[in-house]
């Protein structure tokens, strides 16, 4: 019940923007908080598969979003620093970080198997909706070019993980 | 007689200069921003193809099938292959299956 509530303000955070300001643009600072928060919950994510998964496969693929969303964010930080900009929390990133703390306690709660697909499928989930949010939402609202190149960049990197965590469930199958 | 004998001497050794396999080439392809340019690459048994990696990311260049070949391409670096078998290898990114190109080899 937490989660599906949780899942839903996400949606509704993502889909209306900072609550009581419905239809505002996101701003700069906002975007890169959002996006910045995206890539650590997926490496915290990652770090909770690489102690719990007994799978290579999974460890692997654990191991493929530490080291591409650390590297993503260090892009990123690099980036608001050059650009002078302190990224801004928001009830987007709340929301996101609120979605993923829920389900990293539901995760730990399992194990085996049952705990290698749980993970799996929280990651095909996952990285659809920031993609979603990324394509609808951030990247349209990136007022600064280098910013919407980044979250451009971002967005491909994200789709290859989405396609890539898609083989590794029907590997697991 | 010189020159009959001659002749022929001249013409194998043109023939032999026409057939003989010319000078292995190095073959660049990019990978940046997730696109890897050149798509579709022809190359011949022997050469080397270099793929440059421009991203901050860690890319591969791998087999559809068979597990031909399976270069790690790391961030900013890049890897090369030799290739010594004629086919045609469509060929993706195993850490972002969106990245997909072909590589042919002719004999
Ligand atoms: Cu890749």
């Amino acid at each position: 019940m937490f989660v599906r509530l949780s899942a839903v303000l996400v949606a509704i955070a993502l889909s209306t923007g900072p609550a009581g300001a419905e239809g505002a643009k996101l701003t700069d600072p906002q975007i890169a908080h959002i996006a910045y928060t995206a890539g650590v919950l997926d490496v915290a994510a990652a770090k909770q598969a690489l102690l719990k998964s007994n799978s290579k496969e999974v460890k692997q693929f654990a191991e493929d979003m530490v080291r591409d969303h650390e590297a993503v964010n260090k892009q990123a930080l690099d980036l608001v620093k050059k650009l002078n900009v302190t990224p801004q929390d928001n009830d987007t990133s709340k929301a996101l970080s609120k979605q993923a703390a829920d389900k990293y306690e539901q995760l730990a709660k399992l194990s085996g198997a049952a705990y290698d697909k749980g993970y799996i499928e929280n990651e095909i989930a996952y990285h659809k909706q920031v993609n979603g949010a990324l394509e609808t939402q951030l990247i349209p609202s990136a007022s600064n070019a280098e910013l919407k190149g980044l979250l451009q960049t971002g967005l491909k990197i994200f789709q290859g993980h989405e396609q890539h965590a898609e083989h590794v469930a029907a590997d697991l199958k | 007689m010189l020159v009959a004998r001659t002749l022929p001497i001249m013409t194998a050794m043109a023939l032999l200069a026409m057939t003989a396999p010319s000078p292995a080439a190095t073959i660049t392809i990019v990978m940046q921003n997730l696109v890897i340019t050149p798509a579709e690459v022809s190359a011949k048994v022997g050469d080397t193809i270099e793929w440059v990696n421009k991203d901050v990311v860690a890319h591969t260049a791998t087999a559809q099938q068979g597990g031909e070949f399976d270069v790690m391409l790391p961030a900013n670096k890049g890897g090369s292959l030799v290739v010594n078998t004629a086919g045609t290898f469509p060929y993706f990114c195993r850490f972002h299956p969106n990245m997909k190109a072909t590589l042919t080899v002719v004999p």
